[in-house]
């Protein structure tokens, strides 16, 4: 007999398989664990509107597809839009007996270009608008699926195809753009970051903003062994020394109140971070200290909004 | 009791789609369509019109947000107008490629640069290929009942293909004429409710929007483009019960007093009625004239309109849009086209005028008429003429 | 039993084709083989092994199967070899072998 679901200790994980197996995602993918875990725990009743990106190439070629809930791809920018429409649809549908009522989610999943690029203004929207439903950004730092371009959630010093490292650049000369504190600027009821290095963290929030009446908003963090040149096994390992190290934060925002999920005493230090990666290579040792000067600057801030608006 | 009412066209769409008992409306404001959303917000607030009201961002969303209730199964309407409809332009695509049968008005604007809120056709003729299926309407009435027809057709199961509604941005959006309104029992036998087959549903889960590999694309395409000529059985199928229900009949291409004249006009959308003044004065004089009113523009009515022309030996085509360095005027270029293969076809002579608000008179029209006879009869290398515009201008060469 | 074959474009008409390109078979992708990926396998040790099932929890491609005897096996049909299963593994029961060794 098959079993429905695994204990993890208190976690309880299904068995059920939202994304088939069979996909096409790198090996060692990232962002295909952090989708595998977070459909878990999202469950059957939702509908998904996904933005072209890596999730949608690998997962939907003609005439196959590795969906097991409904599922639509229209645009690259219009995730939060077409979602808007999926649940003002649903629910009037409803209301006026063309349907039968039904608990159904409403989910967008996105990239970090999907989300804080080429699709902020729909996203915006979406929230000012205050529809019901879940945005989930796979944050893998650049547009990994057209061949590694630099997006704007690209971090510091990191070597892209179109802010390439060389004689005259280090890359990407910018910081990463703070799509999370775009989010709570919104005055959603639920923000929060995740990291499938994580898995149980990154389960219940998810399954916390399916729960949300209103918007909310995950930024999952998805390492990705193909444009961050590192080895096929490491996704999870990256992506915990991300948190140790205090590049990306595990925190939620709930109604405005911060708090903090793993808070460490001591950030192990930035560079054992930047170097399990091809993509950080080129930087020199006082790259590396601004990068930690910045690092520590945002992680102080983080834990002074904790202390001002605790949840 | 249907009642005879003054209705602007745009507020005569906006009470097609209640009655229509649309379900969802995302749409950006934009002159000179904001009469639309306008007076669709305030029934949806008075409780007149049970739908889900979306002020979206920008027409790039409202039409995306469009394409979601289309995809779960709801009855779905939007409007907008010149640099609204370029804004959502690759998501026109979209709509009709994946098969959603959303209704929109659009209230035909002038492109930019340099702005122009006021009217033209250069906002159609930039959505030619998009395979929408898309109607012209003359006056108020036409306003409101193709907009009716719209779901009618769009949403048949055998069609499944959006409609753009299309009227002359402030000729006709802005303009109040009388409007003939039904009873909701006569909407409701002409428009079934909208069954969409493919419904996203935990209960079925299906897929919509997969990509296209090279191996499969062309197949989709041919299939989508199969399916949009089919169409057209549909389209006059929903004239037909139009007709019955209401006691209009429109055709796909309307002629007036076009049976056995010499010089036919051709023209599409308002200016027509302006049009069939000056042919009654000609004709009044004499003249063998006629009007040919192209209702339907896509899919493209070939057969009808090569009926139209019959035996004309001239046929003056006016546009409201310029084809930049190409064909000059569009639709004229599309009607030679269409005439290529006749052994017995009119000499084709092309008008533009109209542009950004650019009225035409009667006189006009006469003018237009004298001087494309003048054209065919004194030969000319022109590719086309202008009417109406300052500056007589030529050396355009086909 | 007929054997379910994944789909092709190439196995398709015009006429083929699903209005708009619907997909109605959820999760056919199901069907294909991505284990042809890999250039090496994972090899779990049942001496070591304390069915925690963290190498399941963790497979990007789904493809470490729970068996009935409550252990963990990969699923050769999908495993691309990433390796991450044995990088979590913390009993380091699982070991990454090249494809070539039997």
């Amino acid at each position: 007999m098959k079993e429905k679901s695994i204990k993890f200790g208190k976690n309880v994980v299904t068995t059920e398989e939202f994304v088939a197996e069979g996909h096409s995602f790198c090996v060692g993918c990232g962002e295909a664990l952090a989708l595998r875990l977070a459909c878990k725990a999202l469950g059957k009743d939702v509908v998904v509107a996904n933005a072209t990106g890596c999730i949608e190439i690998c997962t939907s070629p003609l005439p196959v597809t590795s969906w097991r809930v409904p599922w639509i791809h229209t645009l690259f920018e219009n995730t939060a839009a077409t979602v808007s429409g999926i649940e003002a649809g649903l629910k009037i549908l409803m209301k006026k007996g063309k349907m039968p009522e039904k608990d159904i989610k409403c989910v967008a999943v996105a990239g970090d270009g999907g989300t804080s690029d080429i699709g902020i203004q729909a996203l915006s929207g979406a929230f000012e608008r205050n529809h019901d439903f879940l945005y989930l950004c796979f944050d893998n730092e650049a547009y990994m699926n057209t061949g590694i371009q630099r997006s704007s959630a690209t971090p510091y010093g990191a070597s892209t195809t179109t802010a390439p490292a060389g004689k005259l650049s280090i890359g990407q000369t910018t910081w990463k753009k703070n799509m999370p504190e775009i989010a709570v600027a919104h005055n959603i009821p639920y923000v929060a970051t995740a990291c499938p290095g994580y898995p149980f963290d990154l389960m219940n929030k998810v399954k916390k903003g399916g729960k949300v009446r209103g918007p909310a908003y995950v930024h999952i963090f998805s390492p990705c062994p193909t444009g961050w040149r590192h080895a096929s096994d490491l996704a999870v390992e990256i992506g915990r020394l991300a948190v140790e190290t205090g590049v990306f934060p595990l925190y939620e925002v709930e109604n405005g109140r911060y708090r903090l999920n793993i808070d460490r005493s001591k950030l192990r230090p930035v560079e054992e971070y930047l170097k399990t990666q091809g993509r950080f290579r080129h930087l020199l040792d006082e790259e590396i200290a601004k990068i930690q000067e910045h690092v520590n600057d945002e992680y102080a801030k983080l834990k002074a909004k904790v202390a001002c608006f605790a949840a | 009791m249907s009642r005879r009412v003054g209705l602007e066209a745009s507020l005569a769409a906006a009470e097609a789609a209640r009655m229509a008992d649309v379900d969802v409306i995302a749409a950006y404001p934009i002159t000179p369509q904001t009469h639309i959303p306008e007076r669709l917000a305030e029934m949806v607030a008075d409780g007149e019109l049970n739908a889900a009201y979306i002020p979206v961002e920008s027409e790039h969303s409202a039409l995306s947000a469009c394409l979601g209730a289309a995809a779960v199964g709801a009855r779905t309407f939007t409007a907008t107008a010149g640099q609204g409809l370029e804004l959502m332009h690759e998501v026109v695509y979209v709509a009709s490629s994946m098969r959603y049968p959303i209704v929109m008005t659009v209230c035909n604007r002038a492109l930019s640069a340099p702005l122009s809120v006021w009217g033209d056709h250069s906002d159609v003729m930039a959505v030619r290929d998009t395979g929408w299926i898309q109607i012209f309407c003359q006056n108020s009435q036409e306003a409101f009942d193709l907009t009716l027809w719209a779901f009618r057709v769009g949403e048949d199961s055998r069609v499944l293909l959006p409609v753009m509604v299309h009227f002359d941005g402030f000729h006709l959006s802005h303009v109040t004429e009388p409007v003939v309104l039904p009873e909701q029992e006569e909407v409701d036998g002409f428009l079934p409710r909208f069954r969409y087959p493919f419904a996203l549903n935990p209960d079925k889960p299906m897929t919509h929007g997969a990509f296209g590999p090279p191996d499969i694309y062309s197949e989709a395409k041919i299939a989508q483009e199969v399916a949009f000529r089919k169409s057209k059985d549909v389209i006059i199928q929903g004239f037909k019960e139009f007709g019955d229900i209401f006691g209009r009949y429109y055709h796909l291409v309307e002629s007036y007093r076009a049976e056995g004249a010499k010089t036919l006009l051709l023209t599409m959308g308002s200016f027509s009625e302006t049009a069939k003044i000056a042919i009654d004065l000609k004709k009044s004089k004499g003249e063998s004239v006629g009007l040919i009113s192209l209702r339907l523009w896509r899919p493209f009515p070939f057969e009808e309109l090569r009926q139209a022309v019959g035996n004309a030996e001239t046929l003056i085509v006016f546009d409201r849009c310029i084809s930049f360095g190409g064909p000059g005027g569009p639709v004229s270029s599309e009607i030679k086209s269409a005439l290529y293969s006749e052994k017995n076809r009119p000499e084709v002579v092309s008008f533009i005028g109209g542009l950004g608000g650019r009225d035409m008179a009667v006189e006009d029209f006469e003018y237009v008429i004298e001087r494309g006879r003048e054209i065919v009869e004194k030969g000319s290398k022109e590719l086309f003429e202008t009417v109406g515009i300052r500056g007589k201008v030529t050396g355009i060469r086909g | 039993m007929a054997e379910k074959r994944l789909k092709t474009g190439s196995d398709f008409t015009w006429r083929d084709m699903e209005v708009g390109n619907v997909v109605k078979e959820a999760g056919n992708a199901a069907l294909r083989r991505t284990g042809d990926w890999r250039s090496q396998r994972p090899v779990i040790d049942r001496e070591k092994c304390n069915k925690c099932g963290l190498c399941w929890l963790y497979c990007p491609d789904a493809a470490i199967k729970p068996l009935e005897d409550g252990y963990y096996e990969a699923d050769l049909f999908y495993c691309k070899g990433c390796g991450i299963c044995a990088n979590v593994c913390p009993k380091e029961a699982i070991t990454m072998i090249e494809e070539e060794e039997k």
